[in-house]
């Protein structure tokens, strides 16, 4: 029973890691109508320009709101440099675009950090819960609440606010929101501006836990991915879902099945999925007009 | 000339001048292995091309099929006493049956979802390959023996220069002469229109299973030929890192065309050894040329030039 609870909450941990990911990921793709690959460096970036701003004597919470702020700038520039420009693509062009886009900035993380991994110290100490037999580290409560912070307000912006509605509207029919006045622009920029954000504070929460160097943002991206896929891509409700399923399926394969080909999991869900739900647990089948 | 000898053998006899050309101009045995690297991963890009270019559809995963071949000529004479030609071809048997059997649900997919599926059969290949350690040295890799044929020990750089430039010919041909044939008539149908293709007969799902089978042989010759050219095999070969070199080649030197395919290797190979000094800055280079490359020239090198030389003509 208590090894059950323990998968169950280190499952749930990684899997509000991977929803976050799948958020920024859906976001994105609802928006722009991009699949971005470079996700999973926002959730790199955030993790390492934290440490080193810590590293270098700003307190934590600076460090971490300076992280934000890099990412979504990077955001912005991959839209506006990478994506922008390339305006009428089609879907594969725009995927080498943006896996282009995670490389290079694998590679500038490279250039202007270092190769080496790097820790955080949890944000409010070391000392395990104990829950009927589970050991907890409070930094999965970070995550857990966290993550879930994130979800309520990503879900407040799109229901409650302008900006959202404008999202929703481009989302549906860029055209046409265009025409009632939405700048479709601004909205796609904002879209990834806010993936950026999502995706660097998934990776400053995870860090004290996972630990961060500059190349673990390709198999988060690819995580976050089957995460997306597996609740049906552009749906926010499906992404969290799938990201936390996904954590728990890898969570219970590693404990019960094999420990080795933990990371193999996402991507026979990924197979899996499309192979028999190509639209996901909770997206619409869509038939294409000729 | 050109028109007496056709478009084809024209590009054949073009690529097999270069080919014997190019050894006069070499300094030294780096050259040589440099070039013959250029001709497997050109070998890998026309098959890919094939796929990518003629059928229309994308692989973000075949690097796995490079690394099955690979492998096959590493664990074949290693684990089951093969010869290392029997391992080439148990490879690419290999490949064409992976392919085969995951084609048939994979390639019902389109766009995203085509990508990231091709995606995920690849990286698995590379994460088994990774895994079995006992079969395949784990993420050090292992070492692969030598080529030898009736006695004569296969090696040194400058043999493995005119081998591969062999692979290549044979390889270009291949696809050249597909365009000609029902089949290759048939995979541009589809490229176009699926839907019009279906409806002028032509059996859609067959002969996009025969563009991922031809593609996969294709990446897993080139594959066994690197492993035997280095002695040496690694799961990096097998990985998405690679998949996405093989995919820029491609794209880069412009879909459908088989002489782009070769320039677009060229490139990608010899940049980076130009670009040696700049060690650090290999991918965030990479990177860079990616989507520059994909924002400015979007048909690709090879047929961006052919338009401007027809401009210029007229």
């Amino acid at each position: 029973m208590s090894e059950l609870l323990q998968f169950l909450i280190s499952g749930l941990t990684v899997g509000a890691v991977y929803a976050l990911v799948a958020l920024g990921f859906t976001l994105v793709y609802h928006a722009a109508d991009v699949v971005n690959f470079a996700q999973g460096e926002f959730v790199m970036l955030g993790g390492m320009v934290t440490v080193f701003a810590y590293a270098a004597g700003v307190p934590l919470p600076l460090a971490a709101l300076l992280a934000v702020i890099v990412a979504v700038v990077v955001g912005l520039l991959l839209y506006w440099l990478a994506i922008a420009p390339a305006r009428g693509a089609s879907a594969v062009s725009l995927i080498i675009i943006t896996i282009g886009a995670s490389i290079l900035l694998r590679g500038a993380a490279q250039i202007v950090f270092d190769k080496q991994f790097h820790k955080l110290p949890a944000f409010s100490g070391d000392t395990p819960i104990h829950l009927l037999g589970a050991v907890i580290q409070p930094q999965s409560l970070w995550v857990l609440g966290g993550a879930a912070l994130v979800v309520l307000t990503l879900y407040y912006v799109m229901e409650r606010t302008l900006i959202g509605k404008a999202v929703v509207a481009t989302a549906a029919n860029r055209l046409a929101a265009r025409l009632v006045g939405v700048n479709v622009t601004t909205v796609m920029a904002l879209a990834f501006g806010g993936s950026a954000a999502i995706g660097a504070i998934a990776g400053i929460l995870i860090t004290p836990i996972t630990l961060t160097s500059y190349d673990v943002g390709t198999l988060l991206a690819l995580k976050g991915f089957a995460a997306a896929m597996l609740g049906g891509m552009g749906n926010p409700l499906g992404a969290v879902i799938g990201g936390l399923l996904l954590g728990l399926l890898e969570s219970f394969g590693a404990g019960y099945v094999s420990s080795t080909y933990k990371d193999a999991i996402a991507f026979i869900v990924i197979l899996a999925v499309l192979f028999v739900a190509p639209q996901g647990l909770v997206g619409r089948r869509t038939v294409e007009r000729v | 000339m050109l028109n007496l000898l056709g478009r084809r053998s024209a590009i054949l006899i073009a690529l097999a001048v270069v080919m014997a050309v190019l050894p006069l101009l070499f300094p030294s045995s780096y050259y040589f292995r440099v070039a013959a690297l250029v001709w497997v991963s050109a070998l890998a890009a026309i098959g890919l091309n094939i796929l990518m270019g003629k059928a229309g559809q994308v692989s973000l995963g075949h690097a796995g099929f490079f690394g099955i071949g690979a492998y096959a000529v590493a664990i074949g004479p290693a684990h089951f006493g093969l010869h290392a030609l029997l391992a080439v071809l148990v490879g690419a048997l290999l490949s064409a049956m992976l392919a085969f059997l995951v084609g048939r649900p994979i390639l019902r997919l389109k766009g995203h979802y085509l990508a990231i599926a091709t995606l995920g059969l690849g990286v698995l290949v590379a994460m088994v390959i990774t895994t079995e350690s006992g079969w395949t040295g784990g993420p050090d890799g292992m070492p692969v023996p030598k080529l030898s044929l009736f006695g004569w020990r296969v090696s040194g750089s400058t043999t493995w220069y005119w081998i591969t430039a062999g692979l290549l010919l044979i390889g270009t041909w291949f696809a050249l002469n597909l365009d000609d044939t029902p089949t290759g008539r048939a995979f541009r149908a589809l490229h176009d229109s699926e839907i019009a293709a279906r409806t002028a007969g032509v059996h859609v799902e067959r002969f996009k299973l025969q563009a991922f089978v031809i593609a996969a042989v294709y990446a897993s010759i080139a594959g066994s030929a690197l492993a035997m050219m280095n002695g040496f095999v690694n799961p990096d070969q097998a990985g998405f890192l690679h998949s996405v070199e093989l995919v820029t080649m491609v794209v880069l030197g412009g879909l459908g065309s088989i002489v782009g395919s070769i320039v677009g290797a060229a490139v990608l190979v010899v940049l980076p050894q130009l670009l040696t000094v700049f060690q650090d800055y290999e991918h965030f280079l990479l990177g860079l040329i990616i989507i520059v490359s994909m924002i400015f020239m979007r048909d690709g090198m090879v047929p961006m030039l052919a338009k401007l030389t027809m401009r210029a003509r007229r």
